[in-house]
């Protein structure tokens, strides 16, 4: 508003729009809540007018979506109404979840100010910052109309009888109307302001915008999680077949080849070709392992357990699968933790135990090593709490320095039947 | 050059959806005598060809469509459910001991082959498995093998480390000469030391070739 431009721009009539509609609407709510008010108080005698009271409690609903919508009038932001999103479908769940939030009799408390309080203020504000002025510059238009070119009364208070001064009259009201938007302006701003407080209280808001936060991380992760698995596929149906393909005709070549300088050199590529199919099998198990997929965590983990260079026990018993993204958390986490113990613990043994119990999936990874590990020394468990904590998931560690090192990781989540790997 | 000196030529089912090894892999069996009477590329197709063609042995890709995920191995399982004498070869792009145990699991552990499918790059040592498997043998990746070497946990853990590695020989489907001739020592010795392990792994005496799959199992589980 403190802007040069505005009263040229859009914006005093928007608030006027905003004002002008505030009143209406306000004015009609009154007329509703009056009506309702005493249709339910009669009925109320039959004893039929107490589900209508229900019905009437909700009745802030209607008008706080309103009030929210008629906002984008004034102002870019968005104003979220947070109600709860119903547990199951129906209009039973729905009618429960609504009288039970406090956010209903909040928008109930506010079509009621609304109906009494506040679309008065507006109607007051648009008759004196708009239609005052206005009617000042209609003074020609009245003298020419109704005064038969004799005379007009401005503001019906003070008559004025000639042409000029009827003009000069217009011209204070043009004047007057800069005065006026300005008005119309603070007082929809300050209406907006006080809706928005009511209606989409701030610090709701804030919570908001933590939810959605949370949720769009999961979608982060799940997107992760599936160009993983797109990769692994594309390695596997791609380079993979190719290389076994390569490896297969220098197989066959060198069964052709007599023996001598061209044999050797079949035999190097032969090698080599082996060599970077034995790279690339390692990759794509580091990518995205299959055998998680075809047989859940405790296989996954058992063969990452295969292929630790430190000895490991694993006593993993898990009667059926996980979700799938506690799954894959879990055996990131487990490798993460293998590949730690195997480059800087120096330990002898490590264990994995764990299972599913009481609602949460635990693992523990135990070792004899040294010690001293610190997850906040870029050991790569920060990036997989991160992890962790996407899927309401906890990761501790204790490794005092002389060891032993603890890794404990728990996953809230239920188990699904495992499927039936014989059908 | 000839290949399989191992008599008369296979025939074969091959399942694989990659064109290109299935493709190869024809070629490559043809090579070496052997006639491929099916190439399919899904495990539905593998159970028909195999219905229809009563093949010598069976060659399949674990991931297959539709969903890409084990359907080889299912149908291999499957197929050794109704007829647990047929020889199955499972070519596997991943060392895993699960699938090579569900694999031993099915039919009574014997004619069954799990190998990395880097192998049939190896076209000797390919077909040389290929023919122990169609002979009832039991052959595990030595790859699979090399891994389970790294564990030491019961029962394996009375084995003496000659014995385990005569264990992971058999696992790797070789005969008691070819075994001796590894590790260069005599047949008396290798017998002795599979009498050995055959005992402490409490395998009952019955049958010879039995008892060397039991002994794999055990191995593979441990």
């Amino acid at each position: 508003m403190s802007r040069p431009g505005f009263l040229l721009s859009a914006w005093p009539w928007r608030a006027a729009a905003y004002l002008l509609t505030g009143a209406v609407t306000g004015a009609v709510t009154l007329v509703v809540i009056v009506v309702v008010a005493a249709v339910c108080g009669a009925l109320t005698l039959v004893l039929v007018g107490l589900p209508l009271l229900v019905v009437a409690a909700l009745g802030g609903i209607p008008v706080a979506g309103t009030e929210r919508r008629r906002l984008r009038l004034v102002g870019r932001a968005p104003a979220a109404g947070r109600h709860q999103v119903p547990t199951e479908p129906g209009l039973r769940p729905w009618l429960t979840t609504r009288l039970r939030e406090p956010m209903t009799w909040r928008e109930l408390g506010y079509a009621l100010l609304f109906a009494v309080l506040l679309w008065p203020v507006d109607a007051v504000a648009i008759v004196v910052a708009l239609f005052l002025p206005l009617s000042v510059v209609a003074t020609p238009l009245l003298m020419a109309t109704a005064g038969e070119g004799d005379e007009a009364k401005v503001l019906k208070q003070w008559t004025v009888t000639t042409w000029p001064a009827a003009y000069a009259v217009a011209v204070l009201g043009l004047l007057l109307l800069a005065p006026g938007a300005y008005v119309l302006g603070a007082t929809a701003g300050a209406r907006a302001a006080l809706t928005r407080l009511l209606l989409s209280p701030p610090e709701g808001e804030l919570g908001a915008r933590v939810v959605e936060l949370a949720r769009s991380r999961a979608r982060l992760v799940d997107a992760f999680e599936a160009e993983r698995r797109r990769i692994e596929r594309d390695l596997h149906d791609g380079a993979q077949q190719r290389l076994v393909a390569l490896s297969m005709t220098l197989g066959l070549a060198r069964l052709d080849a007599p023996p001598g300088p061209l044999a050797d050199q079949l035999a190097k590529a032969h090698g080599e070709a082996g060599d970077a199919l034995a790279e690339l099998r390692e990759l794509i198990q580091g990518i995205y392992p299959k055998v998680l997929t075809d047989y859940g965590l405790e296989a996954a983990v058992t063969d990452a357990a295969d292929r630790c260079a430190v000895p490991v026990d694993v006593e993993l018993r898990l009667p059926g699968r996980t979700p799938q993204a506690v799954e894959s958390a879990a055996y990131f986490v487990v490798c993460e933790a293998l590949a730690n113990i195997e480059k800087h613990s120096g330990a002898e043994r490590a264990r994995i135990s764990g299972g599913h119990r009481a609602g949460r999936l635990c693992l523990e990874l135990h070792d004899d090593g040294r010690g001293g590990a610190d997850p906040a020394a870029g050991s790569g468990l920060t990036g997989l709490a991160d992890r962790v904590s996407v899927l309401d998931g906890r990761l501790a560690l204790t490794s005092p320095p002389g060891g032993p090192t603890l890794l404990r990781v728990e996953f809230p989540c239920e188990l699904t039947r495992a499927a039936d790997r014989s059908a | 050059m000839r290949v399989d000196q191992g008599g008369r030529p296979l025939r074969v089912v091959l399942a694989e959806d990659s064109v290109l090894l299935r493709e190869g892999l024809v070629g490559l069996l043809a090579r070496c005598g052997h006639e491929v009477v099916a190439a399919v590329g899904d495990a539905r197709a593998l159970v028909a060809a195999v219905e229809e063609q009563a093949p010598d042995i069976v060659v399949t890709d674990v991931r297959m469509p539709p969903d890409f995920q084990d359907e080889g191995l299912h149908a291999a399982v499957r197929l050794r459910e109704r007829r647990p004498a047929l020889p199955v070869l499972v070519l596997s792009q991943y060392v895993q001991r699960s699938y090579a145990a569900e694999l031993l699991d099915s039919g009574d552990g014997s004619g069954v082959g799990y190998l990395l499918k880097d192998r049939v790059g190896q076209v000797e040592e390919f077909v040389e498995a290929l023919r122990k498997v169609a002979d009832g043998g039991t052959v595990v990746d030595p790859e699979v093998v090399r891994q389970l070497l790294r564990r030491r946990r019961d029962p394996l853990e009375q084995l003496t480390p000659r014995e385990r590695e005569v264990l992971a020989l058999i696992a790797e489907g070789k005969s008691n000469g070819a075994i001796a001739r590894e590790l260069v020592v005599s047949d008396a010795a290798v017998g002795k030391h599979i009498g050995n392990i055959l005992t402490k792994l409490d395998l009952p005496q019955t049958d010879e070739t039995h008892r060397r799959v039991l002994a794999v199992l055990t191995y593979l589980r441990a």
